[in-house]
């Protein structure tokens, strides 16, 4: 019996634990390796250089710039999705008209929810290709079209919107949180309608507003699922693969113009693996890359640290 | 939970005379301009969603000069030919390509998934608690930073640019998050069904096929909704992976990968309405399948999430 069960585990074991050593943690191991040589492309030899790479990168302008943008993703993404669908949460389940004392949702608040959340499950490819051509720099764009009917545009110099420095990134951020804000909205929902009713009649009682009782009571209660949008929006941010290498103009490869104003570290590293060839260098910036990830989810967890309310 | 106070001193028979809800003091109710304030905004945002996607489905009926002249012309013809166009320059081809990886990539994520979890949540072996971090590690983990030896591994066992490649990729990147979700999930299972199973001389192969799995239907179906998207939507790894590897080497692109693709080729063929054609034929699955299974989609990333 005992025997049997030992080989039991070892039989239902044997073919995920392999499949995900082979293919996920021997690279991840292997990538530290090589992050310590100048391995170039397909060649079949390479030598130790120790901590060169990490040198040259900390010397490379690409990548820091592109470090700086992630960066700026990185708080600008969380905290604009955040709070838009903070407050579409709160308008769909306390917006309404107030019935029996208490606070209820919007007329047709799950026709908002399904339309809101539809593009989170669209592709990010999809996403680049409706985007392109809701940013194209003529009169054909839609937001060019749009503000050339109000007047607001010249049509005869229309706005390159992934083509000026200034504006290429926020363009980029408002497809993210045109994705988002649907699925944080339902996520949001699910915790606002968690917290009971009575507590808002208790307030309702003493006297408390909206304003109150959504500062007082609402937003303390949603924080943990707070935190949890946080994490993820950061990992969003620290990604941006697919919609900076497929809308930006190309630097050669995989996007990230004008002149390196769109960037990010995943683009970079991309680009220096597959166009460049350069192996070695680029598992050096994945390594960078890691760390980034870790030290955000550190400081995240510790940032919004705050008493577990149970109810 | 709780029953609503029901109201005494206010007036709610006023509404069906179509007033302006009144206060008693005479102030108009603050939930009348909440309300008006929010259907404002909540409806502004879903035109923000609609529109766009409404407006690019309306561009492939036009043609290409129209495209470029205005954004805000109506189609002249509506005709279904450029849809069949997509198709054949290649989002037929990418379409089947990824349901090809799908069909067996999803089935055997939440078949390995289930089982690892399964034995790591209900068997007390040395090196359980072990296995069961080193298994959800890998969720922390950006791909980035496997992607280049992990292109170099696929290479050397011969599996770069075809589906069982990638098809095998896909379940062991979906695993860790898999085993997390499903691990707790089997921990929530009562133990006298398995007991009796057991005690009914089920071996404990036909225990888990024939009594576990079943009861934990709830959370495969979650899981599962969580990697169809995950996979169908997934980019970076088809494009490391699936590239065409010499001259005869045939294109396998999957979806999201032929999108880009072209979308490169009609910019330089100035041929847009194709390609948003294509984007069209790409989204019709995915609408479909959302507005059928609204609720459990909902359900399913949420909950994915918030485990």
């Amino acid at each position: 019996m005992r025997k049997g069960q030992y080989r039991f585990v070892a039989g239902f074991l044997l073919v995920p634990v392999a499949l995900y050593l082979i293919f996920v943690i021997w690279p991840y191991i292997q990538t530290f390796g090589y992050s310590l040589t100048d391995w170039k492309g397909q060649s079949q030899t390479f030598d130790f250089v120790g901590l060169d790479n990490y040198k040259a990168l900390f010397q490379d302008d690409v990548f820091l710039k592109a470090i700086w943008h992630n960066i700026q993703f990185l708080v600008f993404i969380p905290v604009i999705t955040i709070l838009l669908s903070i407050f579409f949460a709160f308008m769909v389940n306390v917006g309404g008209r107030s019935r029996a004392g208490g606070v209820s949702g919007v007329a047709g608040s799950s026709f908002y929810k399904i339309v809101y959340f539809f593009p989170q499950v669209l592709s990010l490819a999809i996403l680049a290709v409706l985007f392109n051509a809701v940013y194209r720099s003529d009169g054909g764009g839609m937001l060019n079209g749009l503000l050339i009917k109000l007047g607001l545009v010249d049509p005869d110099s229309p706005v390159e919107w992934l083509n000026e420095p200034g504006i290429v990134r926020w363009a980029l951020i408002l497809v993210v949180v045109w994705h988002g804000v649907g699925f944080y909205l339902v996520l949001f929902s699910a915790a606002m309608q968690s917290i009971p009713r009575d507590v808002y009649e208790a307030a309702l009682i003493d006297g408390a507003g909206r304003a109150q009782s959504f500062f007082r009571i609402t937003l303390p209660l949603l924080w943990d699922t707070v935190q949890t949008a946080w994490v993820y929006l950061g990992i969003v941010a620290m990604d941006m693969f697919v919609l900076v290498s497929s809308m930006t103009a190309s630097m050669g490869a995989y996007g990230g113009g004008p002149n390196h104003e769109s960037d990010v570290m995943s683009t970079v590293m991309m680009r220096n693996f597959l166009y460049f060839g350069k192996s070695g260098y680029a598992c050096a910036m994945g390594v960078i890359m890691l760390l980034l990830t870790l030290v955000l989810s550190v400081v995240t967890l510790r940032a919004t640290r705050r008493e577990r309310i149970e109810f | 939970m709780s029953t609503p106070i029901k109201e005494t001193t206010k007036v709610p028979a006023q509404r069906s005379a179509g007033r302006t809800p009144v206060r008693p003091d005479g102030r108009p109710r603050e939930g009348v301009v909440l309300n008006a304030f929010s259907h404002g905004f909540l409806a502004l945002w879903a035109l923000l969603i609609v529109l766009p996607l409404v407006w690019l489905v309306l561009s492939s009926f036009k043609t290409d000069a129209q495209i470029g002249g205005s954004a805000f012309g109506w189609p002249q013809h509506w005709s279904l030919d450029v849809f069949s166009r997509a198709w054949k320059t290649g989002i037929g081809d990418y379409l089947l390509n990824t349901v090809i990886v799908l069909v067996f990539s999803v089935p055997l994520t939440m078949l390995f998934g289930s089982m690892a979890a399964y034995v790591l949540a209900r068997y007390r072996f040395p090196g359980n608690r072990f296995l069961y971090y080193f298994f959800v590690a890998g969720a922390m983990f950006p791909v980035f930073l496997a992607l280049v030896p992990l292109f170099f591994m696929v290479k050397r066992l011969d599996m770069l640019n075809t589906y069982q490649g990638l098809i095998l990729v896909y379940v062991a990147y979906s695993l860790p998050f898999t085993v997390f979700f499903m691990h707790a999930f089997f921990r929530t299972l009562p133990t006298a069904v398995f007991e009796a199973a057991i005690l009914d001389g089920a071996s404990h192969t036909r225990t888990f096929f024939q009594v576990m799995l079943p009861m934990a239907k709830p959370g495969l179906i979650s899981v599962g909704i969580f990697n169809t998207l995950g996979q169908w939507n997934q980019f970076i790894l088809p494009t490391v992976l699936m590239q065409p590897q010499s001259g005869d080497d045939p294109e396998r692109y999957v979806l999201t990968q032929g999108l880009i693709q072209l979308q490169q080729q009609m910019g330089y063929a100035t041929d847009l309405p194709v390609l948003f054609a294509g984007v069209t034929i790409a989204m019709i699955p995915m609408l479909v399948v959302y507005l059928s299974f609204q609720r459990q989609v909902q359900a399913g990333l949420t909950s994915a999430t918030l485990k």
